[in-house]
């Protein structure tokens, strides 16, 4: 076997992938050949390290040194400088946003301090197309205790006591859907993983099947044992290339070391994974949709019960679960669910991995402890609000969810209290939102996705969203009426009750919620026809503030329709009629001269 | 690729496979051995003496042992140098290495725990 002194891992997630960690994974082998270091430095690629924004991302060990924003141009440096004579490359190095100091290694990072990675255990850490990385940090071992030591009603109970519960939006107790499963009758049984990740600004999922493919199926084939399945489907979007190729490999390298497939580890067991792409429709991740999608058939829901425990692929008894919570079974199985049980909070065990993008300084993953302060992810993890802005909300559950304002920030992350609260935990995407945005123009956001989104078979969600969203296009307008407010809380209160599935059940979310805590804001845009937040266009116009313009004639030169005219160092002056509220001036002008109003 | 088809298979290639990914965790508790890359130790022949200490480690089956390089720490003239530094032991610095001194370093200091006197730095 080879020993090598350093391995540098270059992160080849989309993310990475999409900044340019492929060049760099090039150039890296041919810098270490030309120096003469192949037999000593190995380069390998790896899943999503999370800080997704910083990217491409290169780690180099046994230092953990961790470099972001590499080019290929700073390759031949980190190779000559870091490699060869062992001095690191400071200026690459991660910074803190608001510190100067550089850090060394990943894990002194505010970032990485503060999570807990279980289903994320080997995103960045092993390279997902080398089974043997997995097995080495003990991967399939669960799966081989699961066949060996353990009933399957066991490994069901297992699960029952760790408390899981299911990490793609309705949050089911795992064990119990396990549990119909495994009681319902019927020889042919399936195991079907959800991973029509659709939620705008999640990917979790995606990164899991990206950096540990092995785990999901791993889990798979644990719960095809406890509940007597020996077939599994994954379906997973197309737009995910990555994720499908690594699936591919990994299944094949399952096969083919004979832990999918007939008479796994030499028991009677036999399980085998098959893929299923789908064409990227919200719907589809619901699960009776996805079902309906894998035979071949329209992805539309059909009403429950029968539940697919019950009735679901091709009639018979299946268990349906979202890629992250299929990436914590091995954990849980492995370690036993009193050691998950001890992670989290009461109610809400074990820990969530969060998608954070907006309005935040560290766009990225991260997986916390459940009962974790929405301060702590938003400041002490994400690094704040850039810019100095104000924190306005926080959008969880993507378009299924609520906004959260700021008075609740020091709620700790739970199932229940983002129920409470008017939101829900989702699949885990977290919009951060700061003093520009206008709520109802974020309301109208969502609404729009899932009004596009509705498959058009239940009138309530076809036919309501649609309304109401004509009147929230209304009121951003400058046309809202008197009781306009009152007609949205109506229709989403029907549709609400009315709808088929949980699309729909949950459409009108981020409209009750943003009435919920922004009612004023509503009210403004209808009775003053103003946007406070200065975001909706056809509220505001600009002008520019005679006192504190200098005359620059920065603006005029950014303007693409002539609207701004004056002499050199003159106050200068915006004609509305030809402004198309670009916001370009406003954004330049060095002065702060220029208001929306 | 040999198909597993016990549990035993499975540790086996675990154990195997542990060594490769070694490198990247709990890298507190290893044995570190540098070597001084700077100038000086670049043209005394560290990169042969790197080398021997990467290759004795392997003929050995020896994986949990971190080698790095450092830069130029002033002594110029007893490059090339390596540091072997042990958990919870102070550091032990040799001086004018060469291939076959450092073989015999990674054999009798690294494996069996032996000093190597003759070649540790003198008191100057």
């Amino acid at each position: 076997m080879e020993i090598y002194r350093a391995h540098v891992l270059v992160c080849k997630g989309t993310g990475c992938v999409a900044s340019g960690s492929e060049p760099i994974f090039e150039t890296l082998q041919k810098e270490i050949e030309k120096k003469g270091l192949d037999k000593e430095v190995k380069v390998i690629q790896t899943g999503c390290l999370g800080l997704c924004e910083l990217g491409p991302n290169i780690l180099i060990y046994p230092e953990g040194s961790y470099y972001c924003q590499v080019k290929a141009e700073d390759v031949p440096e980190i190779v000559e400088e870091h490699l060869l004579k062992g001095r690191v490359v400071q200026r690459l190095l991660y910074k803190e946003p608001d510190s100067k100091e550089r850090y060394r290694s990943l894990m002194d990072i505010d970032f990485y301090k503060r999570q807990k990675r279980i289903a994320l255990r080997n995103c960045g850490i092993i390279n997902p197309e080398i089974i043997e990385e997995y097995i080495a940090n003990d991967g399939y071992a669960a799966l081989a205790k699961a066949l060996t030591d353990m009933k399957p009603q066991e490994v069901i109970d297992e699960v029952k006591k760790s408390g899981l519960r299911g990490r793609g939006g309705g949050g089911f107790p795992t064990g119990i859907k396990w549990q119909f499963a495994a009681n319902a009758e019927g020889d042919i049984k399936y195991v079907v993983c959800n991973a029509d990740e659709g939620d705008p600004g999640a990917f979790m999922d995606r990164s899991i099947l990206e950096g540990d493919p092995h785990s999901v199926l791993e889990a798979m084939a644990i719960a095809g044992y406890a509940i007597g399945a020996s077939e599994g489907y994954i379906y997973v979007r197309a737009e995910y290339p990555i994720a499908v190729k690594r699936l591919e490999i990994a299944i094949e390298q399952a096969r083919d070391r004979g832990l999918l497939g007939k008479n796994i580890l030499g028991t009677d067991f036999s399980f085998d994974i098959f893929i299923r792409l789908g064409s990227g429709a919200f719907v589809c991740g619901e699960e009776t949709a996805l079902l309906a999608s894998i035979e071949g058939r329209r992805g539309e829901p059909r009403p429950r019960p029968p539940f697919p425990a019950n009735k679901g692929l091709w009639g018979k008894p299946t268990i349906i679960n979202n890629v992250e919570t299929y990436a914590n079974i091995p954990v849980i199985i492995l370690k036993g669910a009193d050691w998950f049980n001890e992670i989290g909070s009461e109610k809400s065990k074990g820990t969530k991995v969060f998608a954070i993008g907006g309005k935040i300084n560290h766009t990225g993953l991260v997986e916390i402890p459940m009962g974790t302060t929405l301060r702590e992810v938003i400041y002490d993890i994400g690094g704040g609000i850039p810019n100095n802005k104000k924190f306005k909300a926080v959008q969880t559950g993507g378009p299924s969810g609520g906004c959260i304002p700021a008075d609740l920030l020091d709620m700790p992350i739970e199932f229940d209290t983002l129920v409470q609260a008017g939101s829900m935990m989702g699949s885990g995407g977290m919009i951060v939102m700061d003093e520009d945005n206008c709520m109802v123009d974020i309301a109208k956001f969502f609404l729009t996705f899932t009004q596009e989104e509705s498959c058009g078979k239940c009138p309530p969600c076809r036919i309501g969203t649609k309304r109401m969203l004509e009147i929230l296009e209304r009121i951003t307008n400058g046309e809202g009426k008197e009781g306009d407010i009152e007609l949205l809380e109506n229709l989403a209160k029907s549709i609400k009750a009315s709808s088929l599935c949980g699309l729909g059940q949950t459409a009108p979310n981020p409209v009750l919620s943003t009435l919920r805590y922004f009612r004023d804001e509503y009210e403004a845009h209808i009775k003053d026809k103003k946007c406070p937040a200065g975001a909706c266009k056809a509220l505001i116009h600009y002008e520019i503030i005679a006192d504190k313009c200098k005359g620059c004639g920065i603006c005029i030169k950014v303007c693409p329709t002539q609207a701004i005219t004056g002499e050199r160092r003159q106050p200068h002056v915006i004609d509305v009629d030809k402004c198309i509220k670009c916001n370009s001036c406003f954004d330049r002008c060095p002065f702060g001269a220029i208001v929306k109003i | 690729m040999p198909v597993i088809k016990s549990i035993e298979d499975l540790k086996k290639i675990r154990d195997q496979a542990k060594d490769q990914i070694n490198l990247r965790v709990d890298n507190e508790s290893k044995t570190r051995v540098v070597v001084g890359m700077g100038t000086c130790g670049i043209a005394a022949g560290a990169r042969q003496v790197m080398l021997a200490i990467l290759e004795e480690l392997k003929k050995r089956n020896v994986s949990d042992v971190i080698v790095t390089e450092a830069g130029c720490i002033g002594l110029c003239q007893y490059e090339p140098l390596v540091d072997v530094i042990k958990p919870d032991r102070p550091k032990v610095t040799y001086v004018n290495m060469n291939p076959d001194k450092a073989r015999e370093i990674v054999v009798k200091h690294i494996i069996n725990d032996q000093v190597v006197d003759e070649y540790v730095v003198p008191n100057i």
